[in-house]
């Protein structure tokens, strides 16, 4: 799936705030994960979101545009997908 | 030497597990080579599904109460006494009334959920919720004088007790209001934090067009940031403002701060392989029911099953062989679709769920059950 605007790519210089390792959970709950880590974070804080849900690839674009904060980034690993979010 | 089995918690997991050793490794505690204790908060053991029922004023918190020493086998101690600390290298507790520690050789935690609504601004002001026995008595006052205005039943807390509850008591406050011919003055409108009305896809499919077809309004993608009591609005982190009249809401959840301070887990959940139900973190510890992080859902009839699965490999350890018993992800749940009628799901860690057409015959099926749950407790059904 391509998502506008969004690199994706297989490593990134970005410095996550905060790391949400959230495999092995099942959908919505790598989602629900994300959401508490924004809720909890301040305003400029970058959440790093680790998922092997597939799911996830399509929830939390959708999810992170909906609310209006940034996908700075997805970064592909053999079994897992790494999702770098910043709070609006 | 004694084999100590530890079990805190005396909810529906910690209760049908202690009754399942007691028939289990009845010769053996007979004969003095196993001690089981059961740590509890408080003398009753409290049944919550009783809780849906209050604010309609169908049932009383009472109903939902019983003393664990009528439910216990005579062969399980009981304490009445609160777990302030868990060491998993000592191997011991810390309590509330007890000056010297208490040691296990087997622990199970089972400390089920706490609400946590003071996470959300202005929530504790401005909410309601059947979710304890304070909240579901204070919602009756509202609901049961309820005549007009917005109703919002706000999904907040994920993962919460009873995925169900929360579109059960939608579909019931609809039929309920319409029966006595207020629906035309009362706007409902459901929310959920993510993009389907529930967090399992085959039950958000089944129940859309339910809520549809009953008007109920829904709003997905809503997580509710704050409230504002006195103006009566609810505000998403996604920026959508709802003004309520009345806001039930199911708040996050936790479990208790013992299992992140013992480093067992976060936010209260004992992370745990999700077979075996062993803690991922400390040796000689299982955990059960909301406490457990298996990603199924909060549900009785989870810990009910898990008891099992943790009974026998217990059984199995404290005769020196190979514990083999493992937990499915069995899950049964009856769904309430109106006041006089039900829908059922059964799914596990393979098969995912899918709901059965409703009928007044399951809506008695589940009236029944929550009778029969006192048997279940007992360990006799
Ligand atoms: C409104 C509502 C409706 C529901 N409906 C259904 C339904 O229809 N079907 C269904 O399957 N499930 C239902 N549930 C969910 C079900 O009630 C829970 O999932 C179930 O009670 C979990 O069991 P448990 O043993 O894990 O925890 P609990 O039953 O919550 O028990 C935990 C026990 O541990 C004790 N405890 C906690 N901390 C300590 C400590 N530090 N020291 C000592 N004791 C401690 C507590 O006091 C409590 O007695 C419903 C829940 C609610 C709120």
């Amino acid at each position: 799936m391509e998502i506008k605007g969004v690199g994706v790519t297989m490593s990134t210089s970005i410095e996550p705030t905060t790391t949400v390792d959230a495999r092995g959970a099942t959908c919505p709950g790598p989602l629900m994960d994300l959401i508490g880590a924004i809720r909890d974070g301040e305003s400029g804080d970058v959440v790093r979101l680790l998922s092997d849900a597939e799911q996830s690839r399509t929830d939390v674009p959708e999810w992170v545009e909906e609310a209006g904060n940034t996908l700075h980034e997805i970064e592909e690993h053999d079994d897992y997908t790494a999702f770098y979010v910043e709070k609006a | 030497m004694t084999d100590d089995i530890v079990i805190i918690g005396g909810g529906t997991g910690g209760a049908v597990l202690a009754n399942d050793l007691a028939e289990r490794l009845d010769d053996e505690i007979d004969a003095g080579e196993v001690r089981v204790r059961l740590l509890n908060d408080g003398p009753d053991h409290v049944y919550k599904p009783v809780w849906l029922y209050v604010p309609f004023g169908k049932r009383e918190p009472a109903d939902g109460r019983r003393p664990l020493r009528e439910l216990i086998d005579n062969r399980i101690e009981i304490e009445d006494t609160r777990v302030t600390e868990i060491d998993t290298d000592a191997k011991q507790l810390q309590t509330t009334t007890d000056a010297t520690p208490i040691g296990y050789d087997h622990l199970v935690v089972g400390t089920g959920s706490t609400l946590a609504s003071d996470e959300v601004p202005g929530l504790q002001e401005g909410g309601h919720d059947f979710y304890s026995e304070d909240g579901s008595l204070a919602l009756r006052e509202e609901l049961l004088s309820f005549t007009e205005g917005h109703l919002v039943l706000s999904v907040i807390g994920s993962p919460h007790m009873c995925p169900a509850a929360p579109l059960e008591f939608s579909f019931m406050t609809d039929d309920w209001f319409r029966k006595r011919g207020l629906r035309e003055d009362i706007e409902i409108t459901y929310t959920y934090p993510i993009q389907r009305v529930h967090g399992n896809a085959q039950i958000a499919e089944w129940a859309r067009p339910l809520l549809e077809e009953r008007d109920i309004t829904i709003e997905t993608f809503f997580n509710a940031e704050s409230v504002e009591p006195d103006e009566g609005v609810l505000t998403s982190m996604e920026g959508t403002e709802l003004d309520y009249d009345l806001l039930v809401a199911i708040p996050p959840h936790r479990g208790v701060d013992i299992i992140e301070d013992a480093g067992l887990g976060d936010r209260g959940w004992v992370d745990v392989d999700k077979h075996t139900l062993e803690a991922e973190h400390a040796e000689d510890v299982y955990a059960l029911g909301d406490a457990a992080a298996t990603g199924v859902p909060k549900a009785g009839s989870v810990a009910h099953y898990q008891a099992g699965t943790i009974g026998q490999r217990l059984a199995s350890e404290v005769r020196g062989q190979v514990p083999t018993a493992a937990y499915d992800g069995k899950t049964i749940c009856f769904i309430e679709t109106g006041m006089d009628s039900a829908s059922f799901v059964e799914f596990d860690y393979q098969n995912p769920p899918s709901p059965i057409a409703p009928s007044q015959s399951i809506h008695w099926s589940k009236l029944a059950y929550n009778e029969s749950y006192w048997l279940t407790a007992r360990g006799l059904i």
